[in-house]
């Protein structure tokens, strides 16, 4: 339990109201804090996943540990339980591990900085920011092995502490730290990024209290947060029947170990003003190091973005809300994993918490009713020593995040080889050659990848490297197996494959979990992600559009019969047989199309596996 | 005698500037733009301007110009149609992007992709490949090329955006040759021209807008140039650029993308000049024209550059004053949805043609000015007598809306100006309080032709005082064309790490950038002895993905490595021990700054006389307010709202409670009046 130290005594007298424009001055005031604490660490960073990925979330709260601004579910009193030491000003935390901090990070890849804000000798709020190190020890580059059992595979895992005490370094600690990982440079200006980023926010929650007075900023952190509980109040009862429970189910393919599918069960039941989110029905924790270990608070940002976004894309969302929001997480769940299972590759969960929240909520919300999408941001390794050259002897590392299909969405079409993740970027190939010994032949999206629909799926992408240096490879990836799913009639999109062209001539298919591949040069790895699921009915689109999309080559001739359209040998529209196709697709319909497209049957899935993908099916996970 | 005009065309109005560049008199001349060609409106307002100053065309030495031709060709997607070349594998470079989504977590949902400049039934690629160090990997299969370009038959413009090609042109430079023998006549532009810097997508698109906008760019430039000539002028042609520099119309055409905020940094770079007169630094620009609003904020009489250029949904790496458009102005027409029954304005315009109702040309809209009219805000004629109003018809445009909303002609047209007013000041809040900055510690210069009407209520908003409304606020834009200097940079990406890199390779490097943007001002005619060069470099650590620009003052690597150490720790509050790394090498050479005096009016004779009352309508009543008339006013007078202030090409409005003080250079500074 931390003993806060406060050398300031007495309340600080709240304002009681605080003026409109005011209120919007601060409530913009900590928006561009925590995009400027972005920046900070963008600009700084030296580690791929950070630096050209953005793979990192900032937070800022009030006093109590609410968060007013950010997307993360750091709980700070939860976290201030478990440590016993004393808060002050000038302190920096800095921990990894996810056991510590109840799932605020979920991965010892992420780096989670907490940092008290004083002002005249007071907490005003508090900053915090996690980042994805690229490599933080263990026994695989990039410190995601894929066949760990336990988070003592996956590098080191750093218990919280004050990385600085009253503004002090601890160098000895950093030092231990460091000598765990292999390139410490990386970490080391990641890390001061970090620290960085909080201590720009705590600059500017400080200059509000001095221009606004301590009383009227607190005042409005708190009617900020009322903002988002009174919307999202009206919200509840106008989307979700009273008693009514909407559940939704989809997986994640496989642990690495040969274990999978897991099913990731999800539940809402609305009673009076609140609603309860329950995980229960979901499979067993994974061998493997597929768990997501979620928090019970990132499980109601991630609910209350969803409400929200659509309703009023302007709103500063923030705590406020989650009172009207309970959470139920079995313990020893794919979602609650007990120590010390492995979590590495939790990414696939999350991305897939995208999906779950999209089939749960729009079977009430029409605007929320997106088809499947590229839900996961798999992960792309290469390492080795550079055998020629300048820089002979000297080591290589590259991590990287592939991109696929938005899928077909109320709104229109999903972009092709995007991301859903906020502020993703794709490494630019130029980058990539200019420093890693590879070079990229192809980069460009897969026709027909997309699922049809009135609205397409956006198609995957096949990016292919020519590997210039014997080294080794590890790839993290999803969705080779169950489907993403359409929606309103619209068809599932393509799931995702990664094969090696060897420079004799041989090809080989890759598990979507692997690490410790041997490339050599000359080698050519094809990783092609999965497209997004259809929206509506594929009939029904524009037939121009689809063979316009021919054309561009988005999508094939014979792709372009999935919609019932005809198109010449150039991709010119053949009307009269493209009215008599559709009418035959018509007549073959059996009823109502279904909400839902999932594909074949799981049973089925899994019995054609190996002959659909080149792999064993995996082994189903059982209670 | 030596005279400079500045010419600056609006969507609604062209405005003409003359400048006598050793008195510092002004004679200006506003006509209606002519959008099928502007340069008809053009040369109508230069014949006018002359003739009112007695000055032959003979006598004009320059011809200073911001175009929006380039930025219009963008917003209303009316651009060339372009076809592009990459190397085979990176076709969808553009549909690809660079996989980003904007928006929080699940703003993919509601985000609509825009359409590739460059369509993809119009991208072909090419088997070649260079390396990222510049060997040839792949040779260049001309045969492909050929058969690649025969597909593009339909094309404005070409655009050829090979990877890698930053590190060696050849082979965009041997495509352009075969595009001159198999697509003759189309421009081509060349990424390892428009941007030789690494990032294959960024590097593609502002090439693609290259290509885009040139055709209609060139075409407008070389016709100006042609008819300036043939009317006798024999000034040379110059285009203002989106950085708030010059360059002669023989280099704008060669790269347009670099004039896509022509017009805009126009208005800054003038409103900066009227700022200096009346002795503010800081200031937030507001610049409310007939179909939108642009606002800039000028900190130290600088104002804020970017690296990148934003026009609509479009991002390109150009430099240019940080500049934000709102899409409301005089023009923007309020209508009513039945559905909600809320009063809305804009972004629908009614431009140039018809216009708002009240100018008579057909408008039947609603406008923003019609409001004006309404409330008695606007005198019966603008534009020095070429635009008389009619008040009936403004009123039965505003009575559509009166009558859905169940108000009062006078209540609906005071809704509509409030609503203008809160969108405008949603772009004021762009560039302040999201950036950090205070309004309040800005004072708000206020031009275009319909800034100065509303610029007193938003200082109201903005708590940002004093109010200046420099004198010509409508040919505040071309004033700025005429009193910049010329401009040209040059710039590479080295990617060398310091350890790898001297002081003197780093000095061969600069020298070669600015012999290059250097020799582009002298075939403007300003001989070296002229010009001044300024050097910056992008660095940063090895590894990192931003740089940070560096002034080079003397190319000393340890001193611009103690000078980014600084910068680093400035902004980040942290060093690191890894190699630092040169990224990009630019130099900017500026021409002389021109000499244009500045007016001095004479001192007050006591309170000024109006020259008529008018009975307007404001804060829900009918009162009399006094008109003054801006020719007769002396430095010092103080007008005391209610008052309107009447000039050639535009109308203050100052509202109750608020007064204007004469600036002896003509400014009116309006402030709150404080209760004694």
């Amino acid at each position: 339990m931390a003993r806060i130290i406060e050398t300031a005594t007495g309340p600080v007298e709240k304002a009681a109201e605080v003026d409109p424009v005011t209120l919007d001055l601060i409530e913009n005031g900590l928006r561009n804090a925590r995009y400027e604490m972005d920046e900070v660490l963008f600009r700084t960073a030296l580690s791929p996943g950070i630096r050209e990925q953005h793979d990192e979330f900032p937070l800022i709260a009030d006093p109590s540990g609410k968060m007013v601004v950010g997307q993360f579910g750091l709980s700070v009193p939860d976290f201030l339980d478990g440590f016993d030491d004393t808060i002050e000003e000038g302190d920096v935390l800095l921990t990894s591990d996810p056991y510590a901090c109840g799932a605020a990070i979920s991965h010892a890849n992420d780096w989670l900085v907490v940092m008290p804000i004083y002002h005249e000798g007071r907490i005003v709020g508090w900053a915090s920011m996690f980042g994805h190190m690229s490599d933080v020890g263990g026994k695989t580059p990039c410190s995601m092995p894929t066949d760990a059992r336990t988070i003592y595979e996956e590098g080191v895992v750093i218990p919280p502490f004050k990385l600085y005490r009253r503004g002090e370094l601890n160098e000895d600690a950093l030092r231990i730290i460091l000598n765990q990982v292999r390139m410490p440079d990386w970490n080391r200006a990641d890390l001061n990024g970090l620290v960085a980023a909080c201590r720009t926010a705590g600059r500017r929650v400080v200059e509000m209290c001095e221009r606004f007075g301590t009383g009227t900023y607190l005042a409005a952190l708190d009617a900020l947060l009322q903002r988002n509980y009174d919307a999202m109040k009206v919200l509840l009862t106008t989307v979700f029947e009273e008693g009514k429970t909407l559940s939704f189910t989809d997986y994640v393919d496989d642990d690495g170990l040969g274990n999978g599918p897991f099913e990731l069960k999800m539940s809402l039941t609305r009673t009076g003003e609140k609603v309860h989110i329950d995980f229960t029905g979901s499979s067993p924790q994974a061998a493997g190091p597929v768990n997501y270990y979620i928090n019970e608070n990132l499980t109601r940002m991630f609910f209350g973005i969803y409400m929200i976004t659509v309703a009023d894309p302007q709103i500063l969302w923030n705590d406020g809300f989650y009172p009207l929001v309970e959470v139920t997480i079995p313990e020893g769940s794919y979602w609650k994993p007990k120590h010390p299972a492995s979590l590495n590759g939790r990414n696939h969960g999350i991305g897939r918490v995208f999906d779950l929240f999209g089939g749960l909520l729009g079977q009430t919300n029409p605007a929320l009713l997106n088809a499947a999408g590229f839900s996961s941001s798999p992960h792309f390794m290469y390492s080795g020593h550079y055998t020629t050259g300048e820089r002979a002897g000297e080591w290589f590392q590259l991590y990287s995040i592939g991109f696929g299909g938005i899928p077909g969405r109320p709104l229109g079409d999903g972009p092709d080889g995007h991301s859903l993740w906020p502020s993703f970027v794709n490494i630019p190939c130029e980058y990539l050659e200019s420093y890693y010994p590879l070079r990229i032949e192809k980069w460009e999206t897969v026709a027909d990848t997309g699922g049809p629909g009135l609205h397409r799926g956006g198609n995957g992408v096949d990016v292919a490297y020519v590997f210039e240096e014997p080294g080794e490879i590890a790839i993290h990836d999803d969705r080779w197996l169950t489907y993403p799913w359409g929606v309103n009639g619209g068809k599932p999109g393509a799931r995702g494959t990664k094969w090696i062209e060897r420079a004799d001539g041989t090809r080989e298919v890759l598990p979507s979990k692997c690490h410790g591949v041997p490339v050599q040069p000359g080698d050519v790895l094809h990783f092609v992600t999965w497209g997004g699921g259809g929206w509506g009915d594929p009939l029904e689109r524009d037939p121009e559009l689809v063979a316009l999309e021919v054309r561009r080559g988005l999508v094939t001739e014979d792709g372009a019969r999935r919609y019932g359209v005809v198109v010449d040998d150039e991709g010119q529209l053949d009307r009269g047989a493209t009215e008599a196709l559709r009418t035959e697709m018509r007549s073959q319909r059996e009823g109502e199309l279904p909400v839902f497209d999932m594909g074949p049957p799981l049973e089925e899935i899994l019995a054609n596996c190996e002959a659909e993908t080149g792999l064993p099916a995996p082994k189903r996970p059982t209670w | 005698m030596s005279y400079r005009l500045g010419v600056d065309v609006g969507g609604t109005f062209t405005d003409v500037l003359l400048v006598d560049e050793d008195t510092g008199a002004t004679w200006r001349a506003k006509t209606a733009s002519t959008p099928a060609d502007q340069a008809v409106g053009v040369l109508t307002g230069i014949r006018r301007v002359c003739e009112q100053a007695g000055v032959a065309l003979s006598d004009v030495a320059k011809v200073l110009h911001g175009t929006t031709v380039a930025t219009n060709a963008i917003l209303e997607g009316k651009g060339a149609t372009v076809g592009l070349v990459t190397t085979k594998g990176f076709r969808q470079v553009l549909q690809i992007a660079r996989s980003y989504v904007p928006g929080g977590l699940a703003g993919w949902i509601i985000w609509p992709k825009p359409e590739p400049l460059a369509k993809l039934e119009n991208t072909v690629e090419v088997d070649e490949r260079i390396g990222s160090d510049g060997r040839v990997i792949r040779e260049l299969d001309e045969d492909d090329v050929r058969a690649q370009l025969g597909k593009l038959s339909g094309i404005d413009a070409l655009a050829v955006s090979l990877i890698n090609s930053f590190a060696d042109p050849r082979h965009e430079r041997r495509i352009a040759e075969i595009a001159a023998e198999v697509l003759p006549g189309v421009p081509v532009s060349l990424s390892s021209d428009v941007l030789p810097e690494m990032r294959e997508y960024e590097r593609t698109i502002t090439t693609v807008a290259n290509s885009y906008v040139q055709p209609q760019v060139k075409l407008y430039v070389q016709n100006l140039a042609k008819n300036l000539a043939e009317a006798g002028v024999p000034g040379e042609l110059a285009i203002l650029r989106s950085d708030g520099g010059l360059s002669a119309a023989s280099a704008a055409v060669e790269a347009p993308v670099t004039m896509l905020l022509s017009g805009p940094a126009g208005g800054v770079t003038g409103a900066v000049w009227v700022a200096e007169q009346c002795g503010y630094s800081d200031l937030i620009t507001f610049d409310m024209g007939g179909t939108s609003t642009d606002v800039a904020l000028v900190q130290g009489l600088s104002p804020r550059i970017g690296r990148e250029t934003k026009v609509g949904d479009l991002t390109v790496r150009a430099s240019s004053v940080d500049v934000r458009t709102v899409g409301a102005g005089g023009g923007s027409i309020a209508h009513v949805p039945q559905l909600t029954k809320a009063l809305r304005v804009g972004p629908q315009s009614a431009g140039a043609d018809p216009g708002p109702a009240a100018y008579g040309k057909g408008g039947t809209e609603p406008t923003v000015t019609d409001a004006n009219v309404v409330l008695g805000y606007l005198p019966r004629t603008l534009a020095g007598g070429e635009i008389t109003l009619d008040v009936e018809a403004a009123r039965a445009a505003v009575g559509k809306v009166a009558e859905a909303m169940g108000l009062s002609i006078e209540a609906a047209a005071a809704g509509i100006v409030d609503i203008v007013n809160e969108n405008m000041l949603g772009g004021l809040r762009l560039v302040s309080v999201q950036q950090g900055f205070d309004p309040r510690d800005f004072a708000l210069v206020a031009f275009g032709g319909a800034g100065p009407l509303h610029a007193n209520a938003l200082g109201k908003l903005t708590g940002a005082w004093p109010v200046i409304v420099p004198p010509s606020p409508g040919v505040l834009c071309a004033l700025g064309d005429a009193t910049t200097s010329a401009r040209s940079e040059s710039a590479r990406t080295v990617l060398r790490r310091f350890a790898d890199l001297t002081s003197d390779d780093l000095r061969q490097i600069l020298d070669e950038l600015a012999a290059e943007a250097g020799g582009r001002l002298a075939e403007q005619g300003i001989p070296e002895s002229e010009q001044t060069t300024t050097y910056q470099v992008d660095v940063r650590y090895h590894g990192q993905g931003f740089e940070i620009p560096i002034d080079v003052t003397e190319p000393d690597l340890a001193r611009v490595a103690a000078d980014f150490d600084a910068e680093h720790e400035r902004l980040f509050s942290f060093l690191l021990t890894v190699d630092h790394e040169l990224v990009n090498a630019r130099a900017t050479v500026t021409g002389p700054k021109p000499s244009v005096a500045a007016v001095t009016l004479p001192p007050t004779e006591g309170p000024p006389e109006p020259v008529d009352t008018h009975p307007i309508y404001i804060s829900g009543a009918h009162v009399e307010a006094r008109v003054y008339d801006r020719a007769t006013l002396r430095a010092g007078d103080v007008i005391t709202g209610p008052a309107i202030v009447t000039e050639m090409d535009s109308t203050t409005l100052v509202l109750p409670d608020h007064a204007a003080t004469v600036h002896p250079s003509g400014a009116l500074l309006i402030e709150p009046v404080r209760e004694a």
